[in-house]
């Protein structure tokens, strides 16, 4: 299924705002456009239809957020919508509800990955999705009590968890003579779940028959930190903490990109070239590990790939700690460029980073000599987990995840932002839909970054001296117009890293939500492992390189 | 090492290699076995000391740490496992998978609601003696979280921890002079502190009659194990 006929299926229509007024015609009871799409308003019972319609009618194939939020008389669920061949044609679907009963009607139907979106929704603002297949709590344990959220909530109030097994929902349990299934808790404390990630897995023989993730053992509050936090500088620590695998800066981006938009702030250019060069030096860091943990997972190598893999983070990992200051949690980014310059004596930088730029290569013909050209390996990943890029579509996957599905979407090239689109470099899809399609994307994306950092040593070294400005003039306080909303995102290590933002007038946003990559790629899991063997799953679920950081967030 | 390449190029010496149990048991005493240590003790190879101390000494000197990622902190701590930082120089670097073959708990994240009675379970889980470590801010207090509705204000909320190593995350560094400081105290025959932790696993049944547990009682088996967090109190 190559990315060539699959756009030649869906040519991607331009579709102005007076077509899709006229497409949703009476349906829209208001506008309520967002600084980066128009936004209709639509009645809770319409949902359905209305999403159908921008789904078929006007090629709208990509849910990839929704916005759950109170306000002071009512309830609001935002959608919204994209396209995979144009993700610059965006649109939002808002629906309000009431304050005395926030019903809505729900999307899962249209969209797959809306059960995971609105099941949050219920979780932390408190909508309740009416005909939803399976309205219970996703991040916060099933006892607890309110919603977080949601205006007047207490955060004093006890709450009490439960420690209990979870029954088998499809047979009862092996035990019983008649019944051939068993029942395995995967995790949420186990060394193949990359993090605290509970899999409720119902096993025949050897065979799954039923996968169901339970995530929310890392819910850290990031929303809610977030929306105490000052634009200015309070916010920023946050995001290296989503996405904590050394992909900080790719994260920062997306805060920084979302909040000047917001706010209407220039970044000089050398900032932005900065900004692409370190980004890409974190995306050379997550994918290391990814490649590490996987090996990891596939055949237990802790002692030749995962250790090399470490290496070689450690040399990205010092020339970011040259740059930024710190290891892992960079808080390098200011709104309006970035912290500071690089380091003096500049030509040392320059050096370290070219010449762990000139070793790549050689590691990588490594990598694939144990890896990818193991036969172990292949058979073990070849045909497994496979993801059909409609199927992921559906999910919502991004990143690596819909790359190695044949889906060609990168952000950094059809959503163009800092200085990715003055420079040479390639987007990789690989058709294979399976584990090592996968891997493989993974694998050469390091090597594209590789060329993006180099591209941008050469324009830093030969930056003239006095035009390298690194911020420009922000003021102190931050105080965008009340009721300005946006939605934006960039290419992060996983896939489209989004952030909502609505100002409400303070210097503290209104509202702060965050689309997380790992949770969409996440929701796919089942259906990549269904049918397939255990051990298969677990390469799934590796090969999915999520962070639970930021799938509970 | 291909065979062309004598090993006399490696090491350095024309003892013969290839077949140690030759070299050990043949005509005289082979020097290659005689450490420092046991030059130090002469001709009686025998030494006199206390049994407790014997075996805080061993214990302090092979730990076995139990594979536990949680958050951000996991990341340095894998770096402090790996090569580089390779933790297994000191004695302490083997990570097992499950709890009942570890004695060292190193908790590298943030606590929250959800999974402090599953952390409660795998450190119950741990054989004595046990000792924690707890990595990072978040272990401390909540760190950069502690305002959040479902963080729980530090590990030791829940089981009792030996060392703190602050850090937003602890370089390797730091965290390999927190395990050095660890095991210090473990052949001075330090013993883990006796703390009062607010948050226990209970069964249901066994909670004192509040609003809240009436309003669960339903959903909840009196047998079940719960944790509950009463947060106005927390610090
Ligand atoms: S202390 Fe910092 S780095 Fe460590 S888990 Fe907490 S937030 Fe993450």
């Amino acid at each position: 299924m190559s990315t060539g006929l699959e756009r030649g299926q869906q040519p991607p229509v331009d579709v102005t705002e007076d077509e899709l007024a006229a497409l949703i015609g009476d349906r829209a009871l208001a506008r309520d456009d967002h600084l980066n799409a128009p936004g209709f308003v639509i009645r809770p019972d319409d949902v359905q239809d209305v999403l159908t319609d921008l789904r078929d009618e006007a090629g709208f194939d990509h849910l990839a957020n929704l916005t759950a939020q109170e306000y002071a008389d009512r309830y609001e669920s935002i959608y919204h919508l994209r396209k995979y061949a144009d993700p610059t044609q965006e649109v939002s679907v808002v629906v309000p509800t009431t304050t005395d009963e926030p019903v809505s009607q729900t999307a899962e139907p249209v969209f797959r990955t809306a059960d995971w979106h609105e099941r949050e929704a219920f979780d932390l603002v408190g909508i309740d999705y009416e005909g939803h297949p399976d309205p219970r709590r996703i991040l916060l344990p099933e006892t607890w009590q309110g919603h977080p959220l949601s205006r007047g909530y207490d955060q004093e109030k006890p709450q009490l968890v439960t420690l209990t097994e979870h029954a088998n929902p499809v047979q009862p349990d092996h035990h019983d003579d008649e019944s051939d299934t068993m029942f395995l808790n995967i995790g949420p404390h186990h060394p193949a779940t990359h993090g605290v990630l509970h899999i409720e897995t119902v096993l025949d023989g050897e065979t799954v028959v039923d996968v169901d993730p339970d995530i929310g053992y890392l819910h850290r509050c990031e929303e809610q930190m977030c929306q105490q936090g000052t634009y200015r500088h309070q916010i920023m620590p946050y995001p290296d903490r989503w996405d904590y695998v050394s992909a900080g800066l790719l994260n920062e981006w997306a805060y920084a990109r979302t909040a000047e938009d917001l706010a209407d702030i220039e970044v000089p250019e050398y900032a932005q070239v900065i900004r692409t060069m370190g980004a890409e030096l974190c995306r050379i860091a997550a994918h290391m590990l990814a490649l590490a943990t996987f090996a990891l997972d596939v055949y237990g190598d802790f002692t030749a790939i995962f250790q090399y893999g470490m290496r070689d983070r450690e040399v990205v990992q010092d020339i970011l700690e040259d740059l930024t200051g710190q290891r892992l949690m960079f808080n390098y980014f200011r709104l309006g460029g970035v912290a500071w310059d690089l380091p003096e004596p500049r030509e040392e930088f320059f050096e370290k980073t070219r010449d762990f730029l000139d070793g790549l290569p050689a590691k990588v013909d490594e990598y694939n000599d144990l890896l990818t050209g193991n036969e172990i390996f292949q058979i073990r990943c070849h045909d497994t987990g496979i993801l059909e890029p409609e199927v992921a579509k559906q999910y919502g996957c991004t990143g690596p995840v819909a790359r190695g599905s044949g889906i060609d979407y990168d952000l950094r090239r059809d959503d163009p932002y800092g200085y990715y689109d003055n420079l040479e470099w390639d987007v990789v899809t690989e058709d294979g839909c399976d584990n090592y399609s996968r891997v493989l994307v993974r694998m050469q994306e390091v090597e594209e970054s590789a060329k993006i950092i180099e591209q941008c040593v050469d324009l830093l070294e030969d930056w003239p001296e006095d035009e390298r400005t690194v911020q420009s003039n922000v003021p102190r306080t931050l105080k965008p117009d009340a009721d300005t909303e946006i939605y934006r995102s960039v290419e992060a290590a996983k896939g489209e890293l989004g952030i909502y933002m609505r100002s409400d007038g303070t210097d503290k946003p209104g509202r702060f939500k965050i689309r997380s990559p790992c949770f969409h790629n996440l929701s796919a899991l089942p259906e990549m492992s269904e049918g397939e063997y255990v051990p298969d799953l677990i390469a799934s679920l590796g090969s999915l390189d999520i962070v639970l950081g930021e799938v509970d967030r | 090492m291909s065979s062309e390449q004598p090993r006399t190029q490696i090491y350095d010496s024309t003892a013969p290699s290839t077949d140690t149990r030759d070299s050990r048991i043949g005509e005289g005493a082979d020097d290659r076995f005689n450490s420092k240590l046991r030059e130090a003790f002469g001709s009686t190879p025998f030494i006199l000391t206390k049994f407790d101390k014997f075996m805080n000494w061993v214990r302090g000197n092979s730990m076995f740490m139990l594979q536990f990622g949680i958050a951000c902190c996991s990341i340095e701590m894998m770096h402090t496992y790996a090569i580089k930082h390779d933790l297994d120089r000191f004695g302490a670097g083997v990570p097992r998978a499950s709890p009942r073959q570890a004695d060292v708990m190193i908790v590298p994240g943030t606590i929250v609601s959800k999974f402090g009675p599953r952390m409660k379970r795998v450190y119950d889980q741990m054989p004595e003696p046990k000792f924690v470590v707890g990595m990072g801010s978040c272990t401390i207090s909540g760190g950069p979280f502690q305002e959040g509705y479902n963080v729980v204000k530090g590990a030791e909320e829940i089981i009792p921890i030996d060392i703190h190593v602050p850090g937003c995350p602890p370089r390797p560094e730091a965290l390999v002079y927190g395990i050095a400081k660890l095991q210090e105290r473990i052949r001075n025959g330090e013993s883990t502190p006796v703390v009062v932790k607010p948050y226990e696993l209970e069964e249901f049944g066994d909670l004192p009659q509040d609003e809240l547990v009436q309003k669960l009682a339903d959903d909840i088996d009196e047998e079940d194990l719960v944790m509950r967090y009463n947060w106005a109190d927390s610090p």
